[in-house]
């Protein structure tokens, strides 16, 4: 068990030291560029706020995720949930836009967590009702949901006074986040993903919800023979992963961006996948994994202005994070067998 | 603007270059989830085959070893994902997103110094009979090889996996591995080889953008073609033949986009742009819905892990 949550530390190191050979080969010191990437970003207070901007929509989603991932279900269009969320809820901000007053950004958040969560049902009621699998459904949904926004932001939401931009109005100050710090972008979506985590530790380990989820992610069989209600708690986590995907994306469009446009997340609802796996699907697990993955996009854009490289290598730490992570796990699965062999032979 | 038969002709020829990526990355995936592996990362191998074909033709100056190259730069970049799921028996689904994720990143990295590099005309066949035949001239003739040998794929596919003895291992492996591999039939081996041929024909697929259809590099210039290819070859439940008709019609909304956007025309192009994935998930509900129907083609064993015990 323990080293169940120690191998995720492993993959990290790994993928610094991937990430080191990566610069080497590209003829950049990797000692430098290195600390151009993890370490320079959050070496001030500015930069470490950035950090907890970035990982309060990844922890977010993430934490909804691992509801779906604990009990097998491969909600993979987070990203959609995201976009949609942030439509509906960016679509309530539209409406009170010449509007101030205290209601609204509640209504706005609400609206949002209920985009996302009507946007998860598609694939959760697919799957429960005609057997769809679920992993295309979302996926192909993540691509709906983004031309969906890019029509309303050229089409009938775009600003009327914006010269064509792609883009919507500004939001009313009564819908955005207040900010936590005078400077900083940092705001009060933070505590929404914190929320979500003490919420979902609750929900996870204290309650009857709960461990029907973790009962139906070990052993389906065992699920059925209980007789939990299967189609239900499928539509419930399906329902918890968008809602939280969706809140994230109004936690964006009513943070850091103000307004609609086409690129309101730089892939979130992907790279949560790898934060809710590198975070264990443990809610504690993931506070620490989002704070990792944030740095890679941190780093990313700060490696772009030091070294002139493009900002996707971002993606190629990423990505390594989770192929170590997955790869490290075999020596979890190794020591069970190892362990058998010892049973084994102590029976023979 | 006048939709005389000529114009016609024209336009069927670019529908199908335009599916030409398509169908490649599609009958290579086919082949991978046929032996009951779900690989996901067909958007990062393509993109990393467009990189590397249009490397390999500005270092080498040719387009044989270009396009050579950018198949081995698939294989290789599959082999990842091949060692992780099969060998160390990892989640095909985190696997292949990271593979995606991965891919895309990479490739930007290597592609930094080849942006803005104009691209080598490709050679095309029988051009001549292209302009001396109306309408069935622009249609059969003047396309690169590569779109030849796009078109022959799914009847070649459909061939192996029909009538040959190694297709009936690879679909019995996708099938039912457990009772392949107790016939003696090596799972594994067979899953490493379905992984790898699906890696060359997405490097291939990538080769065809930056060498070929668009010949230029351009980051993250597959743009969602990987999805499309892999929602493909679910909207074709598993019959190569399908993938070619599923990619004509896909890539045919594309082409009418650009068409429509031209002369005006009144619907948003967001909604054509969606209707693949659209079509894809009416598909996937239909074919669910019937037990009978999603026997027929589709790889039972589709995304699990299997491994044997020693």
């Amino acid at each position: 068990m323990a080293l169940y949550f120690f191998t995720p530390f492993i993959a990290i190191i790994l993928t610094i030291l991937g990430g080191g050979i990566i610069f080497y080969i590209l003829g950049f010191n990797p000692i430098e560029s290195l600390k151009f990437y993890f370490i320079t970003p959050i070496s001030n207070l500015y930069g470490f706020s950035e950090l907890l901007l970035k990982a309060t929509p990844l922890c977010l989603i993430a934490i909804g995720l691992s509801f779906c991932f604990k009990s097998n279900n491969w909600n993979i269009g987070a990203e959609g949930q995201l976009t949609f969320g942030a439509i509906v809820g960016g679509g309530v901000a539209l409406l009170f836009y010449n509007q101030e007053g205290f209601y609204i950004l509640p209504l706005v958040i609400i609206a949002g967590a209920i985009g996302g969560m009507f946007f998860a049902l598609i694939p959760a009621i697919l799957k429960t009702y005609f057997n769809t699998n679920e992993i295309l459904v979302s996926l192909m949904l993540v691509y709906v949901s983004k031309l969906l926004l890019d029509y309303l932001v050229v089409g009938p939401w775009s600003n009327p006074e914006g010269f064509n931009f792609p883009e919507t109005r500004q939001f009313s100050d009564s819908s955005r986040m207040p900010l936590l710090f005078e400077g900083l972008r940092i705001h009060a979506g933070i505590f929404l993903a914190l929320a979500a985590v003490m919420l979902s530790w609750f929900i996870l380990y204290k309650t009857y919800l709960g461990f029907q989820i973790k009962v139906s992610g070990l052993s389906l069989k065992t699920a059925k023979y209980a007789g939990f209600k299967g189609k239900t708690m499928i539509l419930v986590v399906f329902m918890i992963s968008g809602a939280c995907a969706g809140l994230a994306g109004v936690g964006e469009i009513a943070g850091p961006i103000g307004q609609l446009h086409r690129m309101i997340s730089p892939d979130y609802g992907f790279t949560a996948i790898i934060v809710a796996f590198l975070g264990r699907l443990n809610p504690f697990g993931i506070i620490f994994a989002s704070l990792v993955v944030a740095l890679t996009y941190l780093g990313a854009e700060t490696a772009q202005i030091f070294l002139q490289i493009p900002k996707y290598t971002g993606q190629v730490f990423q990505g390594m994070i989770l192929f170590f992570l997955l790869a490290s796990d075999y020596l979890l699965f190794f020591k069970v067998k190892i362990l058998n062999l010892k049973k084994n032979e102590l029976r023979h | 603007m006048s939709l005389d038969i000529s114009f016609i002709g024209i336009l069927i020829g670019s529908i199908m270059a335009s599916s030409v990526p398509l169908i490649l990355a599609a009958s290579g995936e086919l082949i991978t989830e046929r032996s009951g592996v779900l690989n996901l990362g067909v958007e990062g191998m393509m993109i990393i085959g467009a990189i590397s074909g249009f490397a390999l033709m500005v270092i080498t100056d040719n387009l044989f070893i270009a396009i050579l190259g950018s198949m081995l730069s698939g294989v290789i970049i599959s082999l990842i994902f091949g060692f992780l799921t099969q060998s160390l028996l990892t989640n095909h689904v985190a696997t292949g997103l990271a593979l995606t994720i991965f891919g895309i990143g990479l490739s930007a990295m290597l592609g930094k110094n080849f942006v803005g590099i104009p691209g080598k005309e490709f050679p095309i066949l029988f051009l001549s009979l292209r302009e001396s035949i109306p309408f069935f001239g622009p249609i059969l003739f003047g396309h690169s090889i590569v779109l030849y040998f796009a078109f022959a794929l799914p009847f070649l596919t459909n061939y192996f996996l029909k009538k040959t003895k190694l297709g009936l291992v690879v679909r019995a492996v996708g099938d039912s591995p457990v009772s392949a591999s107790n016939q003696g039939i090596n799972v594994i081996l067979v899953r490493y080889c379905c992984i790898l041929y699906g890696g060359a024909m997405c490097g291939l697929a990538g080769a065809y953008l930056s060498l070929i259809y668009t010949p230029q590099w351009i980051e993250n210039m597959t743009a969602g073609r990987g999805w499309i290819a892999l929602a493909l070859v679910v909207f074709a439940t598993w019959s190569p033949i399908k993938v070619l008709i599923g990619a004509l019609i896909f890539g045919g909304i594309t082409i009418l986009q650009l068409h429509m956007q031209a002369i005006g025309f009144r619907i948003p192009v967001q909604f054509l742009s969606a209707l693949p994935y659209l079509m894809t998930i009416i598909v996937l509900v239909v074919i669910s819905r019937d037990s009978r129907k999603i026997k027929l083609n589709t790889p039972t064993s589709l995304g699990r892990i299997f491994y044997k015990e020693k």
